[in-house]
Order: C-alpha cells, then structure tokens, then sequence
C-alpha cells in the first residue's frame, strides 16, 4: 500500500499546482479518468487474491475519494479567481458624472410663498387668490380708503387705459372677496401679484404679498400678536425670536401696526442691514377697520378680525440675502439656480 | 420731515437724549428714521472779517487778503472767491483745523504767497451746496467766535416719517404734542399774543367757495425794511429743516409753518386789486406760477383771487404776479384754512408738489390761523421792522365738533389687555380731548387738528399707542373646530411644478406687463394697455406668458446661457366678450442641448417631442392622458407646419410648437420649443379605481408598415387598436425609418404590440390572428404594406 500513499500525496503536489481549470482537468484525467492511474488499479484487483480484493478495494476507493474531494476544493479556488479576474476586468470609472437630465428649480418667490402657506395651512387658514387686474371698489373703497384721500395718492398705481380699472396695489382685496363670498367666521391667506408705480433697488413695480386675515368672536390685538409671533419664530426657525409692534396707518385696519423682529443678523446688537437700530421690519398689521367689515356685510359688533400683509421678497432678503429686489425678476437662471 | 431737536426742546425738554426721544416717538407710530447731528464738525472754524483785498502778484484769480479772526494780528489768507472784498465777514477755518471732508488746513504757501488759513463757502463747511462764494455773514456777527457758536450751537436733525393720517404732527408743535402726551407734560408755546395795529388798511375778503374754505385771516404790513436780511439763526432752523432761505418775509412764513403747522403766504400788497375772493376757479382760467409754468385751470381748483384775476392757487403756491421781491416793502399775509377735500389731489393732478398743499391735504388746524398771524407778524417786525395793520378775519360757521364714545369693554376686547381708567383719562387729556366719564366708558370730542379721529376704534389705537403696544401680550386665538377639506379630485399645482422641475426645468417670474411690440410679434393681436406704465416695454398686460419667456431667453442668451429650459404660472389677461379674462397658465420654452453636456448622451439640440414629452407628463398627472387630442394648427407665434392646438375632452387647453422660424430671426434668437396651457383644466384630476391586473403571460408582436408620409402616428395607432381589439393591452411606435429601400414619400413605422389575455394564456394562434387583423386594417385604411 506504500504504493497508493505515494501516488495520493503525487496527486495532491500536481492538483496544487494547477493554476488553471483546464490543468486541473488533465490531472482529474490522469488519476480519475477512464485510463486514469486510480481507475487502472480497479481494473487490476481482478489479479488480486480473493481474500486481499475487499481491503485493496476499500484502499482504492479512500484514495479515489481524497483525489476527488482536494480536485473539486481546488476547482472552487479556481473558479473564484477565475470569476474575481473576470470581473476586475469589468471595472467602471465610477467617478463618471451620472447620465440624463439636472432638476431645474423653482423660483425663490416660490419656494418663500410655499413656506409661508404650509404654516398658515398648518394653523388651519385656506389659500384664496383674487384677480390681479381689480376694480377701485374691492382695492380702495372696501378697505376705507377714501377718494382723493393721500394714503389712496401714496399706494403709486398702475390704471387701464381704456378701463375704469387698475392693477391691485396689494393682496388686501382678496379679503374682501373671501370675506364677501364667505362672511364670517373665517381665516384665509392669499398670497400673490401685486403691483406698484416704483422702481429702484429696493422697489420693483411689480412684488408678491401675502394677505393673512381672521375673522371670528372676541379677536384682539392679542390674538394678532400671537400669530404673527408664532409664524415669525417658525419662518426663521428661530423659537427665542422677539418682536415688537409699531403703531403705523393703514386704512383698512384699526387700530394698525408695523411689525418688527429683532434683527436676525446681530440679534439686535446693530449691524448693516438693520441700520443699527437692532430692528428689522417685516410686515403691516391690525385689526379689521370695522368700515371694512361693514362693506363686507360683516357686523363689527358680533365679529372683530386681524389682517396683515407681508411682502415676500422683503422675506427673500432676510432669509435668502436677496438684497437687490430686480434680481428677483431679472430671471438670470445662474441666479435662480441657487434656491432649486 | 425733518425736525431740530434743539427747537423741539423750546416746546417740550424730557429728561432724556434724542436716541431715546426718537425711540419713544417711533414705538408711538412718529416714526423717526434717522438722528443725525446737524452740523458737521467744525473744529477752528471762526468768525472772521476780512479787512483788505489785494490781487495775488502770481495768480490773476487769487487775492491776499488780511483777516481779523479774533486773534491780536491780523491773519494773511490767500483766496480765490469771487465775493470776497474789505468789509464782509465770513467763516475761517485756522490752521490745524479740518474741513468737513477730513482734509486738514495748515499754513502754507499758495504761488509764493503765504496763507495762514483758508475763509470758507458754504458747501466747503458742508452746511449747503451754495458754492457761488463765501458764506457770507451778516455784519453784526461778533468776530472770532466759533461758527458752532453763531449756528445756534450742537444740535441733532430727527428725520420723521409722518402717515398720511396724521397731518397734525408735520411741524415742531405737533411732534411736541405727541411727546407732551408720551411724558405727560405741558407744553411752553412761543409768543404768538396779538400785535396792535399801527395803521388801519385792509382788505375785503369774499369766501365765495365755503365748502373749500371756512376761515381766512389776512394783513396788510406796510413800510418794511426792503434792505432787511434773514437772520442766521432764523436762516440755519430752516436749513435744519431742508428748506433754503430766500427772503426774510418769505423766511418767516415758511419759519411758522414748520413750527406751527400752519401754511402762509405773503402777497405784495402793490398787485393785489380790490380784495381777496377765495373761489373755485373758472373753466379755462390760468396762473402764472412762482415756479414759472402757467396750468390750466377748472372748476375743481380753488384759487385765491383779487378782483381781476388769481392771484395763486389756494393752498398749493402763489402766482408770480404779485409774489414778494427784493424791494417789496407793502406785504399782505394770508393765513386761512383750506378743507382737504378742496385741495387733495390737486397738488398731483397739476404735478405741483408743495410743502403747504402737503399739510392742508391731510389737514391743517382749523384753530390756528390767528396764532400763525400773530406769531409771523412778530418775527416779521423783529427783522425787518413794517407797520402792521389789523387782522382781517372771514369765517364761515363751523361744523360741530364731534363726539366718540369709548366703551371700556370694547378698550379691553380690542387691545387684549385692561388699561388702568386713570391712565386712559391722562393719555386722552394729554392728546387734547379731555373724556366725560359715562357709565359704560368715556364720550371724547376731538380736538379739531385730529381728523383721524372718527371712530371708537381710533381711539382704542390712541390709548393703545400712548400707552405702548408692547405690553399687548401673544394670545393664540382658539383653533378652527373643523376639518378642511382635502378634494382628492384636485391636483395640487405643486405636483405640476415639480414634474417639470425633474424634467430640467427652471422656473421663471416674469412681469405681468410686457413690452407691447414683441408681444403683438408673438399673440398676433395687441393686448391691455396701462394708462401710467412705469417704461415703455411694460406698458401691455401680457396676454401670453411666451412674450416674458423670451424676454428672459433673450436676457439669458446675452449671459452666453445657450441651454435654457424655463417655465412660468400666471395670469394672462384676455379680452373676451367686451370683458376682461384673467385666466391662468402654465408656459414653458426650451431651447439648446436637450441635455446638459455630458459623456453618455448625445449632444442633440431639444425638439418638438422632447418638449411634447414633458407636455404629456404633465397632463398624466391629472390622468387624462388618454383623453388628449392634439392637433395640427396654426399660431401666429409658431412654425405653421411645427405647431399644435391641444384639446381635452372638448376644451381647447392650449399650444405647442416650434417658434416661428421668422420670429425667432428677427429676434436673434435660436429655434425654441414653447407651451402655453390652461391650469384649471390641468388640475381636475381623476379619482384612481382599482382594475385586476391579468394573470396571464403576455405576448409581443413587432410590425413594420409602409406608409405614406401623410399617415399620421396618431392614425396608425388609432386603426391598429380599433383592428386588435381587447387584447392589445399595450401599442408603441418603436421606430421610424425613412431612406433606401423606401420608396420617397413614405417611411416605415415599426409598431410594438403587448397581447395579453385577462382570462387565459393567449395562444400563438389568437395572436396571429390580432396580428392578421391589424395588418388588414392598416392595409385597407391607410394604405399600408409590410416592410420586408
């Protein structure tokens, strides 16, 4: 049996030194084959004496079985590093830019109005738009501004030609449509268009508003101050902002207020942008003057209300530091590009 | 406005500086923009007289000039001002010391000659932009003092911005009432006590228009000093204030107005025939103005008149006929009430922007007309001396005054928070209208400079702003009990914007006004015109967003920006049936590189379909993708064999098209593909219904058909859908080829078709049978053969 040790470590050394599928073939041939070394000693037990062919047999057998089992692990290595190269060779320059289309973007108008509008919708207020070509009626009349009266001089607007009609010089008459078609209880924003005779860095003839009003039993300055206060914190994300009111006219509220919010650049220690002052103003406020309700079929001893208007790129300078407001309108989508 | 504090402070001297004051007169509604000092510094700027003038030996335009300065000798400074002579004083500014503009003065040499010093103009201090000379001052200015000094001192200027409500606080006295009532104390008003009449002239005074004017008060001054100059100190509050000095009568009712409120105005009494008549003026009239331009005059204006023609418009300014001159010595001043009714919007109708009409628009004490005559005649007769006749007083009845109640329920309701009874009786006393306590609250009467002063909730504001908004604490106003309703059969806007977003879109705002000629070029038609466009290229409400889409191509282009993908929402505005249809859109434009350059996509410029493609995608949205109809139609902005009208279910929902060829030249800009659709039909969407998706394996069958050119994909996919019936599940165009082994005016359209069966596995038979029957229909319908 010395034999059969020797030819078992043999084939061990060659398996091992197969270095491809098709060496380990021919090995597997010449040991396991039809004329293979194993498969001839078989054949030769015939010549064995009875009594020795069980044991030689069984010998042969282990041996076949140690050859086959160090061929087929041996197989698995090769096919690993076989599959391993192959697929090395498939490599990718995975630093490639990606294929197709770049998102554009939306407009910061846009995306500031959408921010505003998901808070007020979380407050339970509904989004009402109005016409922006509108009539002095819904635009000066309704909201108390008396003919020939200079806050109605002051408001710089646009007229029709051929048409006893103008462009709304703020997001206000939207209130006096909702409040006409819904009366009261209610509480909606509107946010949109508005036009102005005045062009410069801060001024474009054209800007965005956002009306908000509420309208209900027992509403009070208080009530006011808390929205306001409550919006404002969740616009900036800012929960320690602090703001105060101003006493300022605006026809359609009284009494009537300027807001302001402590500067959010030097929290009120005084830089640039607040003029040293700490301040900055965001908005115009009050409660519904109650000619304004009246006109609006509302009775103002029943329903008191507030209303504010916000003007939304003056929100794009604090939160985005859009500082020249044509820049807005000016459309650059190297610009735009920014606020996607 | 601007204010001096300094003369403030002669009405009213809280204990606290102008930073606080301003503060406090802002967080009352009087709102202050700005404290800044009044004077620039003047470090060794004195007084100096000049006491000889001898011409430069080395200079033709420069002189040497001797100058007493307050020092033992004489000080030697070279000039170049050509009012300079022996006698006059003016400011120096000594060696070492600054000018305004931080450049030092030393001793030096100018052309060989020694200077020890420099005498100053007016606009070198910084005082004004006067640049003609030297800042000459009057002869009785005490030399060497400092020019600090002689201006009255430090002081701050408070830059006040006044509502148009409160027209009560545009002067000195009405800024002081508010800070009376914000400290709470009394007011020291300015000697304005009756001056006797020296002689006996005046005038008769007819109010012919008592509507516009209720009291008039005037009188005559005669034998004035013509030789008089305004004094500095009267000179340098007007400055102060923004306004220049320009002869001493004029001086002094410009002095009074700013102090008092009250708008003046002074006539020589040598042009004025007859009397006065206060009158609304003829159709037609005319005035020559001060300023020099002659407005035609109509029955709304209410003018000052004699008794042959006008002598200047009521309230607004005064004719240059009988304005007073440099040797007028006979004045008549006028002092009168106009209603604001009468004088509103006049100003701006005539383009003539007065700091009278200003006050009177939003309302000038009807009380102080006497105080205002009083007070001028004083200041008058302290400079340039005049003998004053008496007072002519015309007056209609007054209006009764009214009076405003003030619940005390309705104070707490409105505010939020109590105010204490006592504090709203104090705050209401100090703003003038003392309140009777009546059970429920307070009755107030108004004093009659507050016409803002109408209705109970104005005077919740007064006690609110007096007493400080601030103490209003943040209440959150109980929550909406309801449920907003959420149609689900509505889509969201945002979910359109978004698609296109991923689609490479940016969005756009453009002006809601365009420029009228590209916008005729591109709608075919002209649109809505503003009566005051603020420029010529927005005069026009745009009737299609394309016009500000390629306004912003343009804009882009010039940036070297060739790949432009933009897309606007928004009113266009439409005349329809003699009304105006203000109707919204969304539009969209690309134009370059379909996609961004890169390595794994061609580089092919966008097309119809690409843009067709994101049009689709936006109408799957709503699911009504099936339902749309597109078909060839021509636009006067759009390539007439590139363009499409899209219509849903019946209702023309918009455009789609390459630019005109011709337009696009004309404007220099390459080929672009645009869209314009109807929002509201684009957000009725469909509520999804669940259908059993087939069990069953599905087959593909390919066919390629000739047809003629004219055959439209639309056509082919219709017939074969309507031959194949139920089982085609799903039909593509997969190819489109045209060139050799296709005969010349027609192409090969390859078709892919998805069988599928709901019930059972379809068999190669039944397919072969969809796909005979297809084959026959395109046949017979359309002319179309196989392709081998």
């Amino acid at each position: 049996m010395q034999h059969l040790d020797d030819l078992i470590r043999e084939a061990h050394r060659r398996i091992g030194a197969s270095a491809t599928l098709a060496a380990l073939n021919d090995v597997r041939v010449h040991y396991l084959g039809k004329k293979g070394v194993l498969t001839e000693q078989l054949k030769s037990l015939g010549a064995l004496p009875a009594a020795e062919r069980a044991s030689a047999g069984q010998h042969i057998n282990d041996a076949k079985r140690l050859v086959s089992e160090a061929l087929d692990r041996r197989k698995q290595v090769l096919e690993q590093s076989e599959l391993d190269a192959k697929l090395a060779a498939q490599a990718l320059d995975i630093t490639l830019p990606g294929r197709g289309h770049e998102p554009g973007g939306l407009h910061p108008v846009t995306r500031l109005l959408a921010r505003v509008q998901t808070l007020f919708e979380r407050m339970g207020f509904r989004v009402e738009t109005g016409p922006e070509i509108e009539d002095e009626f819904h635009n000066f009349d309704a909201l108390n501004f008396k003919p020939d009266h200079p806050a109605r001089a002051e408001m710089d607007t646009f007229y029709l030609r051929d048409w006893p009609l103008l462009l709304r010089t703020h997001t206000s008459p939207v209130q006096i449509r909702a409040m006409l078609a819904c009366g009261a209880p209610i509480r909606v924003i509107a946010p949109g268009r508005t036009f102005r005779h005045d062009s410069d860095v801060t001024h474009t003839p054209m800007f965005h508003q956002v009306e908000g009003l509420l309208v209900d039993k027992g509403v009070s300055m208080a009530h006011l101050r808390g929205t306001l206060s409550l919006f404002l914190q969740r616009f900036f994300e800012r929960d320690d902002l602090q703001l105060r009111f101003r006493p300022s006219y605006f026809p359609f509220v009284e009494p009537g207020a300027e807001v302001d919010i402590r500067c959010i650049f030097c929290s009120g220690s005084g830089c640039r942008i607040c003029k040293q002052s700490g301040w900055l103003e965001v908005l115009g406020c009050g409660l519904v003057h109650p000619n304004v309700l009246k006109a609006c079929k509302i009775d103002p001893e029943r329903y008191t209300g507030w209303a504010f208007g916000l003007g939304v790129e003056r929100l794009g300078m604090l939160r985005y530091g859009i500082n020249d407001m044509r820049m807005n309108f000016d459309n650059d989508i190297r610009f735009l590009q920014q606020f996607r | 406005m601007k204010i001096s504090e300094n003369w403030l402070r002669e009405f009213i001297n809280p204990a606290v500086d102008a930073h606080v004051l301003a503060e406090r007169l802002s967080l009352a509604g009087i709102e202050v923009t700005s404290v800044t000092d009044a004077l620039p510094s003047l470090d060794r700027v004195v007084v100096g007289e000049v006491k000889s003038v001898l011409p430069h030996p080395a200079a033709d335009k420069l002189n040497i000039c001797q100058v007493k300065a307050g020092s033992g000798r004489l000080l030697q400074i070279v000039c170049g001002a050509p009012n300079v002579h022996a006698g006059i004083k003016a400011p120096v500014i000594l060696p070492g010391g600054r000018l305004p503009d931080g450049s030092e003065i030393r001793k030096a040499k100018l052309r060989g000659m020694e200077s020890e010093g420099m005498l100053c103009s007016a606009r070198e201090l910084a005082l004004t932009d006067d640049h003609l000379g030297l800042m000459v001052l009057p002869a009785d200015t005490p030399v060497g003092k400092t020019l600090i000094e002689i201006l009255g001192g430090a002081d701050k200027v408070l830059e006040v911005e006044i509502t148009p409500n409160r027209g009560d606080c545009l002067s000195v006295l009405g800024i002081a009432r508010e800070l009376g009532a914000l400290y709470d104390q009394d007011l020291k008003m300015p000697d304005a006590k009756p001056v006797a009449a020296v002689i006996k002239d005046m005038l008769p005074v007819k109010l012919e228009a008592p509507e516009g004017c209720r009291a008039f008060t005037g009188r005559i001054i005669r034998s004035l000093n013509s030789r008089a100059t305004t004094p500095l100190w009267l000179c340098e509050r007007l400055r102060r204030a923004g306004v220049r000095s320009i002869h001493p009568v004029v001086d002094v009712t410009q002095y009074v107005m700013l102090e008092l409120g009250q708008p003046m105005h002074a006539y020589d009494c040598t042009h004025i025939e007859g009397g006065i008549v206060v009158r609304w003026a003829h159709t037609g009239e005319r005035i020559k103005l001060l300023e020099g331009n002659e407005p035609e005059l109509d029955k709304n204006v209410l003018v000052i008149a004699d008794h042959r023609r006008v002598l200047g418009l009521a309230g607004i300014m005064g004719g240059s006929g009988s304005a007073v001159q440099g040797g007028t010595v006979d004045i008549y001043l006028e002092c009168a009430w106009f209603s604001p009714t009468a004088i509103s919007g006049r100003s701006r109708r005539l383009g003539l922007q007065t700091e009278a009409g200003y006050r009177f628009e939003r309302g000038v004490d009807p009380q102080g007309q006497l105080r205002a005559m009083e007070r001028a005649t004083r200041l008058l007769m302290e400079i340039a001396g005049g003998k004053p006749g008496p007072v002519t007083v015309a007056e209609e009845p007054r209006s009764k005054p009214r009076q405003v109640r003030l619940r005390r329920t309705r104070l707490e309701k409105l505010l939020g928070i109590a105010v204490p009874e006592k504090d709203v009786v104090r705050i209401l006393s100090r703003l003038g209208m003392p309140p009777q306590v009546v059970a429920d609250g307070w009755n107030v009467v108004p004093p009659g400079y507050r016409f803002d002063i109408e209705i109970e909730e104005d005077l919740v504001e007064e006690v609110g702003r007096i007493h400080g908004y601030n103490f209003i604490p943040s209440l959150q106003y109980p929550g909406s009990a309801s449920m907003a309703p959420l149609p689900e059969k509505r889509l969201d806007i945002r979910r359109l914007q978004e698609t296109l977003v991923q689609r490479g879109y940016q969005e756009v705002i453009t002006y809601s006004f365009v420029d009228p000629g590209l916008q005729h070029r591109l709608a075919g038609q002209q649109g809505i015109a503003l009566a005051n466009p603020i420029a010529t290229d927005l005069a026009e409400m745009r009737l299609s967003l394309w016009t500000g889409l390629v306004q912003t191509l343009r804009y882009n282009l010039n940036r070297q920006q060739e790949r432009v993908r933009i897309y606007e929402t928004g009113l266009r505005f439409i005349l329809e049936h003699d009304d105006i249809k203000q109707e919204n859109v969304i539009a969209g434009l690309i134009t370059g590189p379909q996609y961004p350059l890169q390595w794994g996509l061609p580089d092919r410029p966008a097309d119809f379909a690409d843009l067709k493609g994101d049009v689709e995608a936006l109408i799957a949205l709503s699911g009504n993708l099936e339902r749309l109809e597109v078909l060839p139609a021509s636009h006067p902005a759009l390539h007439p064999s590139q363009s499409a009208q899209l219509w849903l279910e019946g209702t023309d929902l918009g455009w789609l098209g390459v630019l005109h060829p011709q337009i696009a030249k004309a404007l220099d800009i390459p080929n672009a593909v645009v869209f314009e659709l109807k929002l509201e039909p684009l957000l009725i969407a469909h509520l999804p219904h669940s259908r059993e998706v087939s069990r069953f394996p599905a087959i593909r069958r390919d066919l390629a058909v000739v047809v003629d050119e004219a055959v439209t994909a639309a056509r082919l996919l219709q017939a074969a859908r309507g031959a194949g019936g139920e089982l085609v599940q799903d039909l593509h165009i997969f190819d489109i080829y045209r060139g050799p082994g296709i005969d010349s005016g027609r192409k090969s359209v390859a078709l892919g078709l998805i069988l599928q069966d709901s019930s059972r596995t379809l068999t190669n038979d039944a397919a072969d049978a969809v796909m005979a029957k297809v084959t026959e229909r395109l046949w017979r319908e359309l002319g179309a053969t196989i392709r081998d």
